[in-house]
């Protein structure tokens, strides 16, 4: 070890005066950030199987049951999918912009996108929130509680109660970033209020992207909209004049067009079917169905293993990817600490590096989601 | 940590004392928050022993159960219970981490000549992860029992009453754990390797765990997702395994073996990287066909993708499915045959060592063999249709896992052990060791085969009574394998505390680990040592037991040469 001695100053902290974040077992910053680049990549490489079970699965039940698929999408709000998707590429230009702030040492550029991003994510939970509770609402639930259309009696008010309990983290959020902003602005820490005004702007996003998804999700009511993917969405709102005394035993026949039929509560039914040359019967008379030849029926779909496994698929995969954006957003929000301390410079700016990529992959697997389980018809 | 305190001043042996990595810093803390790799690997070799201690006790109580026809002492669903903590605990808390994250852990940057691996905290995470796993694993199976088998087979595991869901997130927690490490080998083998390092000219041990690595990095998020899935379906009934909801059982096979088949691998992978530096090391001779074993590793590696649904031949697959995986299975035996045959060319002509290592070394080659051997009866579909779900199968796997895998990993642990402890060990009890492990794994799973191609089917607590004679001689070989085990345990405490002091290369390898003292200063090394070729054994010289074997170089005057003067900064 007579070594120690003589190469002992290169690799002391003699490096370490010059640049503070270059760990001890590098060589270099070359090295570190090869290094981590790297290991980023590889990491999303285990992102991708992770989900390639979920599309695997997806891959699978489609193609023995691709009538299941056709007919649950239609549940699914293509329009709020199609803003999701905007504002996640939209997400995808600010980071990447950031990394190019961060490696030009712009600190205030790196700040402002960093805050974009997050509220952009935000945003995403936001309208994720209200489709899901729209459907939970609707009973479109996973195969095991999956409440047949033609079954479900439950009125529903617009705003699901269970928006109230999602939205109660981002509430206090909205409170407890505003005290401290406040707090941060009085005692005039700067770097405080920078990351305390991000966070509370961040938190609002949230409930923009709430606003919006209920202005779309009901708003079409009033529209008279019935036609495009989401008239299975806001028909149910139909109903909420009407008492729901009759939904399982009345016996309706509709034939034509049954989305333009004049009962109020045949608009639920109607949504079942906007094929217009399929029958649907109600429960009672099923035995009379009359189905088009070779087509499934609504009601061999619309039950718990058909439909049922489709919404399953759609929240794993969904689910799966919301938990992920909302990693996303606890390690931009440590980014954004870094960037208002100025960390980050021509040097050094792995860490916003390899986030901007994992955003990116957060990004693309939505970009697949968005089509196959909202676009299907 | 980041600091490397400059004791030049101190005379050589003083010095040596302070820098050693298991005495550097002192206090609990130290070791519970270090980032050093010697340090993360030694508390996994604690950690994975421990495990392996108890899972083996639990194969002694299966064997001593099945020492009679009926049920001896342990109801059918207690069996059951214990099988699967025995499987589970083997497969998920020792096997998969056993070589890469205990020995790989400490030999990868000491064989690459640098610091440490690339990434340090994810290093420790990855141990904390580990115990986090196991002890969630452990409390799950133990607080209810689980009864599924370590496969977790739907439909059952989605009716039984179990703790599924909490043994599942164990799973999913170690599957995150195995991949960490997984990841940093690759990036520290990729990033880290000093200048003059080749890839051709790394240590095969490396080759075996970066075939490893990858195969933990592709495969195990599919365990994580199979797992998730499964963990769903029981509590919000996702229907996608269950035949009630239109999903189907045989999905979660086809998922579930997508990763456990590539995992046979990450199991027997780093075993054989081992065998690889064994060999040579202690034949004293260049390894035959370093090439060969080097691609036959990543071989062995992409092929494991391609062949999970030979575990699936009953399952219900169609007939060409069957047909095309069985072909598949037959290709893997090529490159394992390569690498069996390098190693014995290795040993011809050689100076072969008969030391414990080697002992072990020749252990692993004839009993993986079998269990390679075996694994052709199970891969052709007209001998797999009877042998199916039998003792065979259960004998067949034995002797890959635990004559391969755990006697390669024993080995290792000899071999390296003097550079992790700084100890010798006693070479007769060692060898002693060995050849109770090898009579008693032989007598325990030899009868096996036999008891599997009569009819005897895994996993059953009570059996007809013409079955007794094999079973009892099956039993008795396990408790002369565990009290081989016992006494090879004996031979390393008895080192750690009455072992004679280590020199730097006790064995006389070539290889950069043993360039750094016995046990490494906490830096390893200063600057990146000059890289030669691993297996070149010219310009190693024995000197005598205390110092062991020294390198010359080969244009140097063989005198110690003079220390270098302290650079001036």
């Amino acid at each position: 070890m007579s070594e120690a001695a003589a190469h002992g100053d290169d690799h002391g902290h003699g490096d370490h005066d010059h640049l503070p974040f270059l760990a001890h077992h590098f060589d270099d910053p070359e090295q570190q950030y090869d290094s981590g680049k790297l290991g980023m990549w590889l990491f999303l490489v285990t992102e991708i199987l992770f989900f390639s079970g979920m599309f695997c699965a997806y891959a699978l039940y489609r193609s023995i049951h691709p009538e299941v698929w056709t007919f649950a999408s239609q549940y699914l709000n293509a329009t709020l999918g199609a803003i999701n998707t905007g504002v996640l590429l939209f997400s995808s230009l600010t980071m990447a912009w950031g990394v190019r702030c961060a490696q030009l040492r712009q600190r205030t550029g790196l700040v402002v996108c960093l805050a974009m991003t997050l509220g952009c994510a935000s945003m995403f939970l936001g309208v994720k929130a209200i489709e899901y509770t729209h459907k939970w609402e609707l009973g479109l639930l996973p195969a095991g509680s999956y409440e047949s259309q033609y079954l479900h009696t439950s009125i529903h008010h617009g705003i699901s109660d269970w928006l109230y309990v999602l939205s109660a983290v981002p509430a206090l959020c909205v409170v407890g970033f505003t005290v401290w902003y406040g707090y941060c602005l009085s005692k005039g820490q700067k770097e405080n209020s920078e990351v305390a005004g991000s966070l509370l702007v961040t938190a609002l996003c949230y409930f923009a992207g709430v606003g919006l998804g209920i202005f779309l999700e009901s708003g079409g009511d009033h529209g008279g909209d019935h036609g495009g993917a989401h008239a299975a969405e806001h028909s149910t709102d139909h109903g909420d004049g009407h008492d729901d005394h009759g939904h399982a035993e009345d016996a309706h026949e509709h034939e034509g067009d049954p989305g333009h039929s004049e009962h109020g509560d045949d608009e639920k039914h109607s949504v079942l079917n906007p094929n217009a040359n399929v029958v649907f019967v109600s429960t009672e008379v099923e035995e009379t169905s009359v189905f088009k030849p070779g087509a499934a029926s609504e009601k061999q779909v619309d039950q718990r293993g058909g439909a049922g496994l489709f919404f399953s698929i759609y929240y794993c995969m969904t689910g799966v990817h919301a938990i992920h954006i909302l990693a996303g957003m606890g390690v931009l929000t440590w980014l954004l600490v870094r960037a208002t301390r100025d960390h980050f410079n021509e040097q050094y700016f792995g860490p916003v590096d390899y986030v901007g990529l994992y955003w990116h992959i957060v990004d693309l697997i939505w970009i697949y989601l968005f089509p196959l389980l909202y676009l299907i018809k | 940590m980041s600091e490397i305190a400059d004791l030049s001043a101190l005379p050589r042996e003083e010095r040596e004392a302070r820098e050693n990595f298991l005495v550097n810093t002192k206090g609990f803390l130290s070791w519970a928050l270090t980032l050093d790799h010697k340090r993360i690997g030694l508390m996994y070799l604690v950690g994975v022993m421990t495990a392996f201690f108890v899972a083996g006790m639990l194969a002694l109580m299966i064997r001593l159960e099945l020492m009679t026809p009926e049920n001896t002492y342990l109801s059918n669903a207690q069996y059951n219970q214990v099988f699967t903590l025995h499987g589970a605990i083997m497969v998920f808390l020792f096997i998969i981490p056993s070589v890469p994250a205990a020995l790989g852990n400490f030999l990868v940057p000491v064989m690459l000549g640098a610091k440490d691996v690339a990434f340090p905290r994810l290093n420790l995470s990855s141990f904390y992860l580990w115990i986090c796993g196991a002890i969630f694993f452990l409390t799950a199976m133990l607080y209810t029992g689980l009864d599924t088998g370590w496969t977790f087979y739907t439909p059952y595991s989605t009716s039984t009453k179990g703790p599924v869901v909490a043994a599942t997130m164990g799973v999913f927690i170690l599957g995150f754990s195995s991949i960490f490490t997984g990841l940093n080998f690759i990036v520290t083998i990729n990033t880290m390797r000093p200048p003059g390092m080749e890839w051709f000219k790394m240590p095969l041990f490396l080759w075996a765990t970066y075939a490893t690595s990858i195969i933990q990095v592709l495969a195990t998020p599919v365990l994580g997702i199979t797992v998730l899935l499964l963990a769903a379906e029981r509590i919000m009934h996702i229907g996608i395994f269950d035949p009630e909801y239109n999903g189907d059982p045989v999905t979660y096979q086809h998922f579930f073996w997508f990763y456990s088949h590539p995992a046979v691998y990450i199991m027997i992978l780093p075993g054989m990287g081992i065998i690889s530096e064994l060999m040579s090391v202690h034949c004293h001779k260049s390894i035959f066909g370093y090439r060969f074993i080097a691609y036959s590793s990543i071989a062995i590696a992409l092929f494991g993708f391609l062949v999970w649904g030979h575990h699936m031949f009953t399952s219900g697959m169609a007939d060409v499915t069957t047909i095309i995986f069985s072909a598949l299975t037959f290709t893997v035996s090529i490159p394992s045959a390569i690498k069996v045959f390098n190693w014995l060319a290795t040993m011809y002509k050689g100076t072969v060592q008969l030391n414990t290592v080697m002992c072990y070394a020749l252990n692993f080659i004839f009993l993986f063999t079998i269990g390679g051997l075996t694994g052709l009866w199970l891969g052709a579909l007209s001998t797999d249709r009877p042998l199916h779900d039998t003792y065979f199968v259960v004998a067949h796997f034995h002797y890959v896992m635990v004559g391969g895998t755990l006697v390669g990993f024993l080995g290792g642990v000899f071999h390296w052990w003097p550079k992790m402890t700084g100890k010798m060990f006693s070479e007769l009890w060692g060898k002693v060791s060995c050849l109770l492990v090898f009579i008693g794994f032989n007598l325990t799973f030899l009868p096996q085969f036999v008891l599997g191609s009569r009819g005897m089917p895994r996993r059953y607590a009570q059996y007809v009574p013409e079955f007794q004679e094999l079973h009892v001689t099956s039993s008795v070989g396990a408790f002369v394998l565990g009290f081989g085990l016992f006494v090879a345990l004996g031979v390393f405490i008895h080192s750690l505390m009455r072992g004679k002091k280590a020199p730097p290369n006790p064995w006389g390898g070539a290889t950069l680990e043993w360039q750094c003292t016995s046990p490494p200063p906490y830096y390893n090394f200063l600057t990146p040592p000059e890289v030669n070729d691993p297996y070149n054994y010219k310009p190693l010289v024995y000197r005598d037991g205390e110092r062991g074997w020294e390198y010359i170089h080969p244009e140097a005057p063989e005198v110690p040469q003079a220390e270098p003067e302290p650079a001036k900064s």
